[in-house]
């Protein structure tokens, strides 16, 4: 094995040849693609498990799910689409492109990158198997709160030990991509010429860094307390339920900007490309980005008004919440900017980055909402929450994430996608995702509250029309998938700048680019 | 488009609207609420809304115009601006000047929701799987308040019960929590097993019941009337089917129904042999259950 490797350390060497090549592989391109191909898998499990909840609430009554399998389903589906879903998909992302954007040969750990994607099939192995276990899968929601969580069954530790292994392979791919952009950088490029894509996942996987040791803390306080006597967050041996929430959003919070900043990075790519005119604002977004990971430290307890908070806490989350606005505005005034005067076409890659920040948006406007602590305690833990998250990671992290493939797909194929296709796609997925997602601000103001598989009856006419978005939106997805599959097959062939307003280094490469890229490194002026 | 055409589009938007069922039953908006608290805190909800709404007419509007007109096919040319302080300075500062406009109601309605001073009368809640106990302190009256038997039949899978044909399906409890109107309620909660959550949107009252910890809460109603709500934690299997049912009364008919209930309890207490072991077992339950996990 080891004389193996050697040898692909060679100059000029393509991939090796069979399937060992995807298991072996230490080059960063094979293992985004291994990443990406993972993500999309685990998007149609997760979206089945959607489906499942969708379907149990067209109507009311309970006509196909036993209540503990919905709550199973309503806590695999979260798991599954924030661990398995869009964190590897960005890593997928940044594994193709971060080296490519920044002149370096390859990541800078090629064999931990290595280990770090092959966990994951195995951390999600164990998590899925979960399902087939006597007493079902996890149903205490993903946040796992105790006590409710210490209830569960056999599954119980195979979670914590999945979400254990998930934590290592985040943190794994965060060091790997700090340590490539610190030190691989070509000549010239400075911290402050690096593409905003880059100083995205840059700060976000500090975020990683700092918040999985904490996520794996918490769940491990759970395991001891279920197996070995401890008493962190059961009342009945002096512990403190809330406290595990405070700890868990400690990391939860900066989670869902992890989910969130490299799709800033993103659409920071293709919005310029596609106005072919520079980005607006430069610095304001990289000094935007790392103001909304400050502040995604000291605000966890806004998912938690209603524990009971002393008035003083309360206050301090509420203002420090709100401030979030003022950074996350500055982006979305920054990307109109950049629009205005623009010479703008629409390929899908740019409608994807156009729905992500008018919807991005909405969800920021709930979030405004949400933040209001008076208010909040008529929001909390209802379906109005559910469209707020769903509106800033779907038609947001989700849109940002197809946005990415569709503008990078000719470089990493050497052709180009279909374009009608892809418009399709686009279209149908806005209209279904709105269909979805739109009702439930309805419904949660009117009262449903989140996490039940049944409901009263006022609220049947807007969870019918979701239930319909819902189907609409998940088949909508094997339009994705089939103008993949044919731009791999083949199409018209890519120039290497690909879009006419495309700039950075990953466009002077030739599309596709070969195995190994700027092993000389480039020099930026 | 001739006479018969348009008749019968006529017929047919009409014809549609009319089999949306009970259309306006369609609940867009949070309940504005019988309380004090309750309509400053749906004032606050609009009040968000509507800037919310101007901020996205303003941005959404400028990105349309320029989607419209900053095309390539309509042979625009891209300018070369890229940064100006100045203007990052201005939307910068105006977000933020917006959300002290907000910002300064929302304390104000925060501060006076927390304040549970002066109380008249105390309520302890404590949350179970599923269902929720209602205790009055001071009279000693205590009694459980789960999902009403019509609702309990209707939800089970395929239970073949149309649950439009049940009143107030899944909020009907077989005894509410009674409240006079127009008094000071002061609510204590807490749960036995897992967390809950007692919500009351016509109150705009939530808070956690958390196993041994004791939260408070107050309201003050304003109008009589029978409301209903939730549990909004999730707790377990029958999450869903816990609700909460508050009967407002005037001050007369809640003294009344409370001397009914000491006196029913008294009764009940000279039935049973010894009323205060189970009780107390009851108690103890839970803790051992907790010892041996």
């Amino acid at each position: 094995m080891n004389a193996a490797v050697a040898e692909t350390d060679h100059h000029d060497h393509g991939p090796a040849p069979g399937l060992m090549r995807w298991v072996t592989t230490t080059n960063h391109k094979d293992i985004g693609t291994l990443y990406l191909w993972f993500s999309l898998i685990m998007f149609f499990i997760g979206g089945a498990m959607a489906l499942v909840i969708r379907s149990e609430l067209f109507q009311p009554g309970l006509q196909i799910v036993d209540p503990q399998f919905f709550n199973s389903m309503t806590t695999m589906h979260a798991l599954v689409m924030i661990f398995g879903v869009v964190m590897p998909a960005f890593v997928g992302l940044a594994n193709w492109m971060l080296p490519m954007m920044v002149g370096a040969p390859d990541m800078a750990l090629p064999r931990m990158n290595n280990w770090s994607f092959w966990i994951l099939p195995f951390g999600f192995g164990m998590m899925l198997s979960t399902l087939f276990m006597p007493g079902g899968a996890p149903a205490s929601g993903w946040t796992l709160y105790p006590p409710l969580s210490l209830q569960g069954g056999m599954a119980f530790p195979f979670l914590i030990f999945s979400i254990h292994l998930l934590g290592i392979s985040s943190i794994m791919g965060a060091i790997n991509i700090v340590a490539t952009i610190q030190n691989l950088r070509a000549p010239g490029m400075t911290f402050m010429k690096m593409p905003l894509f880059v100083w995205t996942w840059f700060i976000t996987a500090y975020l990683l860094v700092a918040v999985m040791p904490v996520l794996a803390g918490a769940v491990t306080m759970l395991l001891t307390d279920k197996f070995f006597g401890t008493a962190f967050f059961t009342a009945g041996g002096g512990g403190d339920p809330v406290m595990y929430q405070h700890i868990f959003w400690f990391f939860g919070h900066p989670e869902v900007y992890i989910l969130i900043l490299p799709s800033f990075g993103v659409v920071s790519e293709i919005i310029p490309t596609f106005a072919r005119k520079h980005l607006f604002g430069y610095s304001s977004m990289v000094y935007a980005t790392a103001s909304i990971a400050f502040l995604s430290f000291i605000v966890w307890a806004h998912h938690m008004f209603t524990v009971g908070m002393p008035l003083s806490g309360e206050l301090f989350f509420m203002f420090a919440t709100m401030l979030i606005a003022v950074p996350t505005g500055v982006k979305v005034f920054n990307w109109v900017a950049t629009m205005w005067r623009g010479a703008m076409t629409f390929e899908t890659p740019m409608l994807f980055a156009i729905g992500f920040v008018v919807m991005f948006s909405i969800g920021g406007f709930s979030g405004v909402m949400l933040a209001l602590a008076p208010v909040d305690f008529q929001y909390h833990d209802t379906y109005f929450v559910v469209a707020h998250f769903h509106y800033v990671l779907v038609p947001g992290s989700i849109f940002a994430i197809m946005a990415a493939v569709y503008y990078w797909l000719p470089k990493w194929t050497g052709n180009m996608y279909d374009e009608k296709w892809g418009k399709i796609h686009f279209w149908v997925s806005t209209i279904f995702v709105n269909l979805l997602f739109f009702p439930m601000h309805f419904v949660g103001l009117a009262g449903m509250p989140r996490r039940i598989p049944d409901y009263a009856v006022q609220f049947a006419d807007f969870n019918a029309i979701a239930s319909i978005g819902a189907f609409g939106f998940g088949f909508a997805q094997l339009i994705f998938v089939y103008v993949v599959f044919k731009c791999l097959r083949g199409g018209e062939k890519a120039t290497d700048q690909v879009w006419e307003g495309a700039h950075g280094l990953e466009w002077t490469l030739s599309s596709p680019p070969p195995y190994h890229t700027f092993t000389d490194q480039p020099i930026i002026k | 488009m001739s006479t018969s055409n348009r008749f019968s589009a006529a017929v047919f938007v009409i014809a549609s609207l009319m089999s949306i069922p009970a259309l306006a039953d369609w609940e867009l908006n949070m309940p504005k609420g019988v309380t004090d608290i309750s309509h400053k805190v749906y004032d606050m909800h609009m009040l968000a809304f509507w800037i919310m709404c101007v901020v996205a007419v303003v941005v959404f509007g400028a990105m349309f115009i320029s989607i419209l007109n900053h095309r390539k096919s309509k042979g625009a040319k891209a300018a070369d601006f890229h940064e100006s302080v100045a203007v990052e300075v201005v939307w910068t500062i105006v977000p933020f000047i917006i959300l002290i406009v907000l910002a300064l109601p929302a304390a104000r309605t925060l501060i006076a929701q927390e304040d549970d001073s002066n109380a008249e009368l105390t309520v302890k809640i404590t949350g179970y799987q599923w269902k929720w106990q209602y205790e009055y302190p001071d009279s000693g009256v205590s009694f459980f308040s789960s999902l009403a038997e019509e609702s309990r039949n209707a939800r089970r899978l395929d239970s073949g019960i149309d649950p439009n044909s049940v009143e107030n399906y899944l909020l009907d409890v077989d005894k509410p929590l009674v409240i006079p109107v127009d008094t000071k309620v002061r609510l204590l909660l807490t749960a036995n097993d897992v967390i809950h959550s007692w919500w009351m949107p016509e109150f705009a009252i939530k808070k956690d019941a958390i196993p041994g910890f004791i939260n408070t809460m107050w309201t003050k109603v304003n109008e009589t009337g029978t409301y209903r709500g939730q549990c909004t934690e999730l707790c377990g299997r029958d999450h869903g089917f816990m609700p909460v049912v508050v009967k407002v009364v005037e001050q007369a008919e809640f003294n009344q129904w409370l001397a009914a209930q000491v006196e029913a309890q008294n009764e009940q207490k000279q039935l049973a042999e010894a009323p205060q072991d189970t009780a107390e077992d009851a108690e103890k339950a839970p803790v051992k259950v907790m010892a041996a996990n």
